[in-house]
């Protein structure tokens, strides 16, 4: 595919003015690293700030049709308590199937009149029609295609955006606001996907280069691609669509259970509630851990892990390198019977096994900016 | 670095005295992106030209070293795997790879001179 085909983003000519490398992703043409490389970047973000251009995401309002209620709505297709969730706050919950499989995993936060959604852009159509066919008839559901999405990240990411909004050092992690930044109304939130304290800003497409600047030009903001993007939730242990979760795995097997709350387990009301419950209730077969590879040697994703025995017992869903860990990290799916951290196993790589062993995620410290 | 021939998979090498010094180019670890992991051959290893010999993995993907030419591998570069960023930092310099000596010195003549890799890999933009 050529790069003319794949969509841009806002941000596109200021990729290619900072010397990216642009590769196609999910139908965009997105940077998956700036001329300091993967490596300088994700440090970067661990000791100072990255700014990400993460506007190829889907960001959905649902607004209530009259007599309707946009939380209620929304809970007949998520795992999450929405009706709970507070004005001004942001929660993390998954679109499932009727098999409990995963479709979607998203954030959803509550303004107020509406909710808005922010999905992966892999799934951003699939969810859109996925809402439209389960709840168009309780939600006015619209597209913010023309909005931008940026991700400061880091622990001095409150430092720099400060010097734009000063009241953001109050904003606890999952809060969310609304803000006038430099002339323009965006939706920021606390949140992010690298473990680090950080804001995702959502601005208007045509402001976003010019927020992007002004954010590039302080000290402590450096551009961050996808590369480093990946590497950092990686090591917060934090699950990528279409590789540790996807249809074919539930949330109870991608240790995500915790995202369904008491009433929602024992209400329902969302595809697949009973396949769910019964796992919850007995156990899954399987479940996703964190995987330390001894050595240098990565274990790539899709890498068959097998017991010292030899026998095969899950795969590698995620596999990489760890900037911040210095070394191979990896995720992936072991029966449950070996899932303890500690537990000895062998990572089939290249026809050699690679000997690993199962531990906590995530393997860094999360940094969040806790009340 | 006069002398220095090249492969189509951006190998270099290095010829003196029947041992070729065996690297990749700058070209290829800018391609690559940060290096994270590499793995060297044995010594005494048998090496046949354009086979798999080593590899070297960045942060993304893995990526294999072929051989330029047949021979034996008579030395590595032991302390480049505690070092991969070497191979970025120094291509041509301290980030070789391993030495081998050839088994036919004709086989160089298959291989590309500096003008004409150069121009190869302007061709692949």
């Amino acid at each position: 595919m050529n790069a003319e085909a794949l969509k841009k983003t806002p941000l596109h000519a200021l990729h290619l003015e900072l010397g990216a490398r642009m590769v196609p992703f999910a139908g965009y043409d997105m940077p998956v690293q700036y001329p300091g490389g993967i490596i300088g970047e994700h440090l970067q973000v661990r000791a100072k700030a990255g700014l990400f251009d993460v506007s190829h995401m889907g960001q959905l309002r649902l607004t209530a049709k009259p007599g309707h209620d946009a939380a209620t709505a929304l809970e007949r297709v998520v795992t999450a308590d929405i009706k709970g969730l507070v004005i001004g706050g942001m929660r993390y919950a998954l679109f499932t199937d009727e098999n409990g499989g995963i479709l979607d995993d998203l954030m959803v936060s509550n303004v107020g009149d509406h909710l808005l959604l922010v999905v992966n852009a892999g799934c951003k159509e699939a969810d859109e029609a996925h809402l439209r066919q389960r709840i168009a008839g309780e939600v006015e559901i619209e597209n913010l295609a023309s909005r931008a999405l940026l991700a400061l990240q880091g622990p001095a990411a409150e430092d720099a955006l400060a010097r734009l909004v000063p009241q953001c050092r109050e904003l606890t992690f999952m809060a969310t606001a609304f803000w006038s930044i430099e002339g323009e109304r965006c939706f920021v939130t606390r949140s992010g996907y690298t473990g680090e304290d950080g804001f995702e800003i959502s601005i208007p497409g045509h402001a976003a280069e010019r927020l992007a600047r002004r954010l590039l030009s302080m000290n402590e903001v450096k551009p961050a691609g996808l590369g480093a993007r990946d590497s950092l939730r990686l090591e917060a242990g934090l699950p990528l669509y279409g590789h540790d979760i996807d249809r074919n795995t539930t949330p109870v097997e991608a240790g995500l259970a915790w995202n369904i709350a008491k009433r929602r387990r024992a209400e329902g009301g969302f595809p697949g509630a009973e396949v769910i419950r019964r796992q919850l209730a007995d156990g899954p077969s399987r479940r996703r851990v964190g995987i330390l590879p001894e050595g240098r040697q990565p274990a790539r994703d899709h890498s068959e892990i097998r017991d010292r025995a030899g026998r095969a017992i899950g795969e590698i869903t995620s596999g990489g390198f760890g900037p911040s860990v210095n070394g191979p990290i990896a995720m992936g799916y072991v029966e449950s019977a070996q899932a303890a951290p500690g537990q000895q196993l062998d990572l089939m790589v290249r026809g050699k096994a690679i000997p690993a062993k199962v531990v906590q995620l995530p393997f860094i410290t999360h940094n969040y900016k806790r009340r | 670095m006069s002398g220095l021939k090249y492969t189509k998979e951006h190998e270099w090498i290095s010829v003196e005295g029947g041992v070729g010094t065996v690297g990749i180019t700058p070209f290829a670890q800018e391609q690559l992106g940060d290096v994270v992991f590499v793995e060297l051959p044995e010594v005494g290893r048998k090496a046949e030209q354009g086979k798999e010999i080593a590899v070297v993995e960045s942060v993304k993907a893995a990526s294999e070293i072929y051989a330029p030419v047949s021979g034996e591998v008579v030395e590595v570069n032991k302390g480049l795997p505690d070092t991969p960023a070497t191979v970025n930092s120094d291509p041509l310099g301290n980030g070789w790879f391993f030495k081998i000596r050839l088994a036919d010195a004709g086989q160089l003549a298959k291989l590309m001179d500096e003008a004409t890799y150069k121009s190869f890999c302007e061709g692949l933009h």
